[in-house]
C-alpha cells in the first residue's frame, strides 16, 4: 500500500514514560475500510499508541497520520475526521443517554435532522432505542460501550479509533456490537481497535501483534497462522494440567499451552510426532482421550512468537 | 470559535450541576448560611462593656455621673464594689473590663477646684476593646461635664471658664451611626463572592478527569476556549443569583443604606464574580483531582480574602511589603468598591482604580486559564 492511500500510516513512532519505553518504533499503515487489531498482553503499549492516533497523547518520535493529515503537527485537525472510544467509559454518567448523543453531535457540529436520523439508526442498531431518557451511569457494561459507539459514530467519522472496547461486554452486546463495525467497514470507515479477545482479533481484516512496546508481527490472522512454525496438536484427557507438565522437554515438542480441558502442543511434525506423545504420555499414567492436528488460533500464534510467558 | 459548541458544554454543565446535589448545594445554600454567620457573627461594635464600681463618696453627683455611663448604652454596671482590691479580683474573674473609681472628696474637690477627678482602670489584655471602651468613657464623661457647666451657667448666668476654650465639634460621615455592620456587611458579601465562586467553578474540570471523561472530550474538535466559556457561563448565571441574593440580605435584611447606583452595583459585582469563577477554574485545571482543587481553592481564597481584603483589617495600616501584597488579592478591589458603592453612593467614575484592577485581573486570570487548559493527557 503506497502511504497516500493509508487511512492511517503510523511510522517508528515512540513514547516513554518515565524510565518505560510503552511503545518502541512501532510501524504500522491500515488501507481505508479495514479492520485493524492491536494485540497484545496488559501494558504492551495498545492504550498508548491509541491515544497518540485520537491526537490526545503526543509520541516522542515518529511521524502519524490519519487521513493524510500530519497528527503530530496538526491533531486539531484531524479531531474532526475521527472518532476516539477510550477504554474506560468516557461519556457523561449523570445525563441521560439522549443527551449524550446530542452534546457530542454538536460538538462535531452535526445537523439536527442529521442527528435524529442517524441517531435513531445507530440505536436501534444498538438495542438503545427504549432507554433513551435513562441515565448513562444506569445503563449495563454492555449498553455503556454501545453508547459509546452510538457517540463515537454520530458524526461519521474517516476513522474510529476502539481501545478495548467489548471488555466487560455480554455475548449478545459483542454481536450486535461487531454487526455495526462490520456494517461502517462496508461504508469505507477504518477502524483500528486493541482488543484481549481472540475470538475478536480473529475478526479483524488484519492484527499487530505486541509486546512490550513493539511491534512482533503483523498480517491478516491467516497470514500469521501460516507463518506459525510447525504445527499444532490438541490433547484431550481428563487431567490436562498433569499432561501439560508431562509433555515438557519431549522430544519434538516446541511449546506447550494449556487451553481448558486441552493442551495445545505445538510440534515440528504432526504425523510423526502424535504416536510418540500418545505413547509417551500413557508411559506416565495419561490417557489422552484424543490427540489431533488442529488450526492454530491467534493465541497459539502468540504463545509460539513470544513464548508462555507473554500469553495475553 | 463555535457558539453552538459553547451552547452544547453550557448545557451539558447546567445539566450536571443541577442532577449533582453537592453542586446544587455549595451554589444555593451556602451563602445563605454564610451570610448569616458572617453577618451576624462579625461585629466590631462594643456594646454595653461591663464595669465595676468603687464609688467611695456616695453623693448624689456621683451617682448621677454613675448614671450617665449606664444611660450611654455603652456601658453597664456588672458589679458595684466597696474596696480597692476588688477591682482587680473583679478583673481576674473577667467580671468586668473596666473600673470606674470615684474618690471620696469628688464633689468637694469639683467644687473648689473646678476638677472633679475620676479614675477609670481599664483590663488591657484586649487592645482593640480597650482602646474603643477608653473612647466611650471619655465620651461619657465629656456629656457628663456639659451637663455640668449647663448646671452652672443656670445658676451663676457665666460659663467656669469661657475664655480660652476650644470646642471639638466631631461628625462623622458616611456611617453616620457608627454602625460596624454598614461597614463589614459589604466585605461579607465581597467574601461570600469569593469563597463560593471559586469552589463551583474549581470543580469542573477536576471532575472531568477524575470521572474519565476528559479522555473523550478532548478526542472531539472542540477549542480550550470553548471549554472554558461553556464551563464558566452556567457558573456566571448560579454566581448572579448568589451576588443577588447576598446584595438582597444586605440592603433589606442587614439595613446597609445603598447611596450608589443599581447599575454599578450590578456591573462591579458581575466583572467580581467573573474573575472569582476565572480563578477558581485555572485552579480547577491545574490540580486535577476535585479534592484537591477544592482544597486548594479553599485556601488560595479563603486566607487573603479574610486576612488581606481590606474586609476586617484596614489595608492602610499594614506595614508596606503587605500593603503591596494586597494588590494582588482582588478581592481588595470589590470591597472597596462595595464599601464606595454602598455607603458614599460612588459611581464607575470614581471607582475608576479598584474597577481598572478588576478588569485587569480577569484579564489575566481569563488569559491564564485559557492557555493552561492543553488538550492532551500528559
Amino acid at each position: 500500500m503506497a502511504p497516500e492511500e493509508a487511512a492511517v500510516l503510523v511510522s517508528r513512532i515512540s513514547r516513554r514514560f518515565g524510565t518505560v519505553e510503552a511503545v518502541r518504533e512501532v510501524s504500522f499503515a491500515v488501507a481505508p475500510g479495514e479492520i485493524f487489531g492491536l494485540v497484545g498482553p496488559d501494558g504492551a503499549g495498545k492504550t498508548t499508541i491509541l491515544r497518540m492516533l485520537a491526537g490526545v497523547l503526543a509520541p516522542d518520535s515518529g511521524e502519524l497520520r490519519l487521513d493524510g493529515i500530519d497528527v503530530r503537527a496538526a491533531p486539531e485537525q484531524a479531531k474532526p475526521r475521527l472518532s476516539y472510544m477510550p477504554q474506560r467509559f468516557g461519556l457523561y454518567e449523570d445525563m441521560t443517554v439522549a443527551e449524550n448523543i446530542l452534546f457530542y453531535a454538536t460538538l462535531f457540529a452535526v445537523p439536527g435532522r442529521e442527528r435524529r436520523e442517524r441517531g435513531q439508526e445507530l440505536l436501534r442498531a444498538a438495542g438503545l432505542e427504549p432507554f433513551r431518557r435513562r441515565l448513562a451511569g444506569q445503563l449495563s457494561g454492555g449498553m455503556k460501550q454501545k453508547l459509546g459507539l452510538v457517540c463515537a459514530l454520530i458524526h461519521t467519522p474517516r476513522v474510529l479509533l476502539l481501545d478495548e472496547p467489548t471488555t466487560g461486554v455480554d455475548p449478545v452486546s459483542r454481536r450486535d456490537f461487531w454487526a455495526i463495525l462490520y456494517g461502517l467497514r462496508e461504508s469505507g470507515v477504518t477502524i483500528v481497535l486493541s482488543t484481549a479477545y481472540m475470538d475478536e482479533a480473529e475478526r479483524c481484516s488484519r492484527l499487530a501483534l505486541l509486546h512490550a512496546g513493539r511491534i512482533q508481527a503483523c498480517d491478516t490472522p491467516a497470514g500469521l497462522k501460516a507463518a506459525m512454525p510447525g504445527a499444532l496438536l490438541a490433547v484431550a484427557g481428563t487431567d490436562p494440567r498433569g499432561m501439560h507438565d508431562a509433555l515438557a522437554g519431549a522430544p519434538g515438542v516446541q511449546g506447550l499451552l494449556l487451553m481448558g480441558d486441552h493442551v495445545h502442543v505445538r510440534v515440528d511434525d504432526a504425523a510423526r510426532r502424535a504416536p510418540e506423545l500418545r505413547a509417551s504420555l500413557a508411559a506416565q499414567g495419561f490417557a489422552p482421550s484424543s490427540i489431533m492436528e488442529i488450526e492454530p488460533g491467534i493465541e497459539d500464534i502468540f504463545v509460539a512468537l513470544l513464548g508462555a510467558k507473554a500469553r495475553p | 470559535m463555535s457558539g453552538r459548541r459553547i451552547l452544547a458544554m453550557a448545557f451539558k454543565e447546567m445539566l450536571q450541576v443541577w442532577r449533582d446535589p453537592r453542586s446544587l448545594a455549595i451554589a444555593l445554600l451556602m451563602p445563605l448560611m454564610q451570610m448569616v454567620l458572617l453577618g451576624y457573627g462579625v461585629s466590631l461594635d462594643i456594646r454595653r462593656v461591663p464595669l465595676c464600681v468603687f464609688d467611695q463618696e456616695n453623693s448624689q453627683l456621683s451617682r448621677t455621673v454613675v448614671q450617665q455611663f449606664t444611660a450611654s448604652g455603652w456601658f453597664r454596671i456588672s458589679e458595684v464594689l466597696d474596696r480597692e482590691r476588688g477591682i482587680r479580683e473583679a478583673m481576674n474573674r473577667a467580671a468586668c473590663i473596666g473600673a470606674l473609681v470615684i474618690p471620696a472628696d469628688f464633689s468637694r474637690r469639683l467644687a473648689t477646684t473646678g476638677v472633679g477627678p475620676l479614675q477609670i482602670v481599664f483590663d488591657a489584655t484586649d487592645t482593640n476593646t480597650t482602646n474603643i471602651a477608653m473612647g466611650y468613657a471619655q465620651g461619657v464623661v465629656a456629656l457628663a461635664g456639659a451637663a455640668l457647666d449647663a448646671n452652672w451657667t443656670a445658676a451663676h448666668g457665666i460659663l467656669p471658664s469661657s475664655v480660652g476654650r476650644i470646642d471639638l465639634e466631631p461628625r462623622v460621615w458616611f456611617n453616620e451611626t457608627l454602625d460596624s455592620r454598614n461597614f463589614i456587611i459589604p466585605g461579607v458579601v465581597a467574601v461570600i463572592l469569593a469563597l463560593i465562586g471559586a469552589q463551583l467553578t474549581s470543580l469542573t474540570v477536576s471532575r472531568e478527569w477524575e470521572r474519565g471523561t476528559m479522555e473523550q472530550l478532548i478526542s472531539t474538535p472542540v477549542t480550550p476556549l470553548e471549554v472554558m466559556i461553556g464551563k464558566l457561563v452556567p457558573y456566571f448565571l448560579i454566581g448572579a443569583v448568589d451576588g443577588a441574593f447576598c446584595l438582597l440580605a444586605a440592603v433589606f435584611w442587614f439595613g446597609v443604606p445603598l447611596r450608589g447606583s443599581l447599575g454599578t452595583l450590578v456591573v462591579t459585582t458581575a466583572l467580581f464574580t467573573a474573575v472569582v469563577l476565572a480563578f477558581g477554574y485555572l485552579i480547577s485545571v491545574k490540580v486535577k483531582s476535585q479534592l484537591g482543587a477544592s482544597q486548594v481553592a479553599l485556601v488560595v481564597t479563603m486566607l487573603p480574602t479574610t486576612l488581606l481584603s481590606g474586609y476586617t483589617f484596614p489595608i492602610d495600616q499594614m506595614p508596606a511589603p503587605i500593603r503591596a501584597l494586597t494588590l494582588l488579592v482582588y478581592p481588595r478591589y470589590y470591597v472597596t468598591i462595595l464599601r464606595s458603592v454602598f455607603l458614599k453612593g460612588s459611581g464607575l467614575v470614581q471607582l475608576a482604580a479598584p474597577v481598572s484592577g478588576l478588569v485587569l485581573y480577569a484579564a489575566v486570570v481569563l488569559w491564564l486559564a485559557a492557555r493552561a487548559f492543553r488538550k492532551r493527557l500528559d
